[in-house]
């Protein structure tokens, strides 16, 4: 689901690598996202995802690799010159100058004519709903407010890309979740390509076309977010996004695995494969007195979230269980759970 | 009373028992000296110490000259101090140190010395100017010593470290996401240097100068031994006011007038920084 109106340009990374000493930040990473696409970057802390951005920013430059927005390569282009707006982690508005000469500011780098300059401050602001704050300082705004401007101060010199570094991580929840809709809503209507990183997988399956997941320097998979969600492609994958039970076995037959410890479960998909798989199955497809695939063990965690309860039932061969549903079963008691053969995910390989 | 403010109450009580030792020193070796100058310069109940120093057109020119002086060496130490503390600021942690060392190490050698290995590299066959001719760069040798050139060298040289300290720590504290940001939107590094690091860094830059324009109106050795007697500063005035011709009252007036100029000047800087946005 592209935006309406596309106004960015699309980006291609082409086997960027990076290393500091030792350290190998980026091992050759190639990604592309298309003109007004919403790409979000996911993965922990140190994988790489932040170092990404720069490269693509122009702070910091690849060991090998290469960039390019629009069909233009900006491998070798400064920072400056490369017409990409950027939120940073903590906004890094100008403290010195008010909002709106923060704003102006890319304008008047690119040596915009006053009048026109104001004209696109002001609709800069009203875009981002503060209409009336062009003459306060950044230290006397809020948080959510500060966001804003460094949105506003983002987009208002037309970029061909938008990135977006972590931008909602010191917002409260709701603020947060408020100005997740409203980037999104901006986005679409701007129609800007924007990469956005993040280490929060419910933030990325909320506002993203397409997931890239980004762990020790290199991108395992990039789909869209129920492609990610229901199919991941790695062990990593499936237990960094959303809560996951993960039954190794091995393949028996076309349609059967027989899991370590003994039980056997009728799954789909296989094909004419064998070796060694994992199979992914979601807690809530877990299902109480499941006809299929039956597990009979002890809930020994039962936690209630609300919206459903969550159990963990441990079985007589050790398998630990994650099931997500609208029963209440109190702690301690016993409970059969399966799954039906079309919920289950194969990951093939040794994992 | 709120227990809050019990205890600010409480902490002010304490910081004024404690800064007493220092006061008392202060007042016995400052303050009373100073007010006994001062009453000096009003012996007799006449200001005719402050009419002369005032109305005469020598004393006045020396007065305009340490004025001119202060401001060359500020200018300087400015251009010469802020790319130095620039690039320790932002250079690694190491070179951080190393940077700081050779600010400070000329803080461990008097003045005194100092000035003196100045007229060793200044004179007319000094270092300075035996290399240039070497170089063969001059035909003669440049008149360095007893002059203004000889105190301006000293003078800046001296008091670098005062302009260079506080920007160092101005720059340090300017985060650097702020001049990657304006990079990246369209700022090459230099106009992101002016509309960024530089208004960042106004607080330090004008710290610095308070301290070297302060210090220099007050400057006595250097100008002593590098301007040759060519180079009058109020110090120097009233020196020869005490020594030779043991007038107490006129050195009185002059110091009186170099405290209230003093002053003046940091008032003036002061207020310069105070209509400035943070």
């Amino acid at each position: 689901m592209a935006a309406e109106d596309v106004r960015g340009a699309d980006l291609r990374v082409d086997g960027v690598a990076k290393r500091y000493g030792a350290v190998v930040a980026l091992g050759g990473v190639s990604l592309s996202v298309a003109a007004g696409e919403f790409l979000t970057i996911l993965g922990p802390s140190g994988s790489g995802k932040t170092t990404l951005l720069k490269v693509v920013a122009g702070f910091e430059f690849p060991d090998a690799g290469r960039v390019a927005v629009g069909g233009a390569d900006i491998t070798d282009v400064s920072p400056a010159k490369r017409n990409i707006g950027m939120v940073f982690q903590n906004y890094a508005l100008f403290p010195h100058m008010s909002v709106a000469r923060n704003i102006a500011f890319p304008l008047l780098m690119r040596g915009v004519p006053k009048s026109e300059i104001e004209r696109r401050v002001n609709r800069a602001l009203e875009l981002v709903e503060l209409q009336s704050y062009g003459e306060r300082r950044p230290s006397q705004l809020s948080g959510g407010q500060q966001q804003r401007v460094a949105l506003a101060r983002a987009i208002v010199f037309d970029p061909t890309l938008l990135l977006l570094d972590e931008p909602f991580g010191a917002l409260d929840r709701k603020l947060r979740e408020s100005m997740q809709l409203e980037v999104r809503r901006l986005q679409r209507r701007l129609g800007l390509t924007t990469v956005f990183i993040t280490h929060d997988q419910e933030e990325a399956l909320v506002l993203s076309d397409r997931i890239a997941v980004m762990d020790d320097g290199v991108i395992r998979q990039v789909g869209a977010p129920d492609e990610i969600y229901d199919r991941p492609a790695d062990d990593f994958v499936a237990q960094f996004i959303g809560e996951s039970n993960l039954l190794a076995g091995e393949i028996a037959a076309l349609d059967r695995v027989v899991l370590d410890g003994g039980a056997s479960v009728t799954v789909r998909g296989l094909g004419a494969g064998h070796g060694r798989v994992r199979l992914l199955v979601r807690p809530e497809k877990m299902a109480i007195d499941a006809a299929t695939n039956r597990f009979t063990g002890t809930v020994v965690e039962a936690v209630y979230l609300g919206e459903a309860h969550k159990l963990r039932v441990k079985t007589a061969e050790g398998i630990e269980l994650l099931v997500r549903g609208h029963r209440a079963v109190p702690a301690g008691a016993s409970l059969t759970v399966g799954f039906a053969p079309e919920d289950a995910h194969v990951i093939c390989g040794a994992g | 009373m709120t227990p809050a403010d019990r205890a600010r109450r409480r902490a002010v009580g304490s910081a004024i028992a404690l800064s007493v030792p220092g006061m008392l020193v202060l007042l016995a070796l400052f303050a009373v000296p100073l007010l006994r100058l001062l009453a000096l310069s009003v012996e007799g109940g006449s200001l005719t110490a402050y009419e002369k120093a005032l109305t005469n057109e020598l004393y006045l020119r020396v007065i305009f000259e340490t004025f001119k002086i202060a401001a060359i060496v500020t200018f300087f130490t400015f251009v010469l101090g802020y790319p130095v503390a620039y690039v320790m600021a932002t250079s690694g942690r190491i070179w951080q140190i190393v940077g700081i060392a050779f600010v400070l190490l000329p803080f461990w050698t008097s003045i005194l010395v100092r000035t003196y290995a100045w007229m060793v590299l200044l004179g007319r066959n000094g270092v300075v100017n035996r290399t240039l001719m070497g170089l063969g760069l001059i035909d003669g040798p440049l008149p360095l010593l007893n002059n203004l050139s000889g105190v301006l060298i000293g003078m800046v040289h001296v008091l670098l470290p005062y302009m260079i300290l506080p920007v160092f720590n101005a720059v340090k504290k300017v985060d650097p996401t702020l001049v990657l940001a304006a990079e990246g939107l369209g700022a090459p590094r230099w106009r992101a240097f002016l509309h960024v690091t530089l208004p960042l860094t106004m607080n330090g830059v004008m710290a610095g100068m308070t301290l070297v324009f302060t210090l220099s109106l007050g400057f006595f050795i250097t100008p002593a031994l590098l301007g040759g007697g060519r180079v009058v500063m109020i110090a120097n005035l009233i020196e020869e006011q005490v020594r030779e011709l043991l007038n107490w009252a006129f050195a009185g007036a002059l110091s009186a007038i170099l405290l209230a100029l003093t002053l003046l000047a940091f008032w003036g800087i002061s207020r310069i920084m105070r209509t400035r946005p943070a």
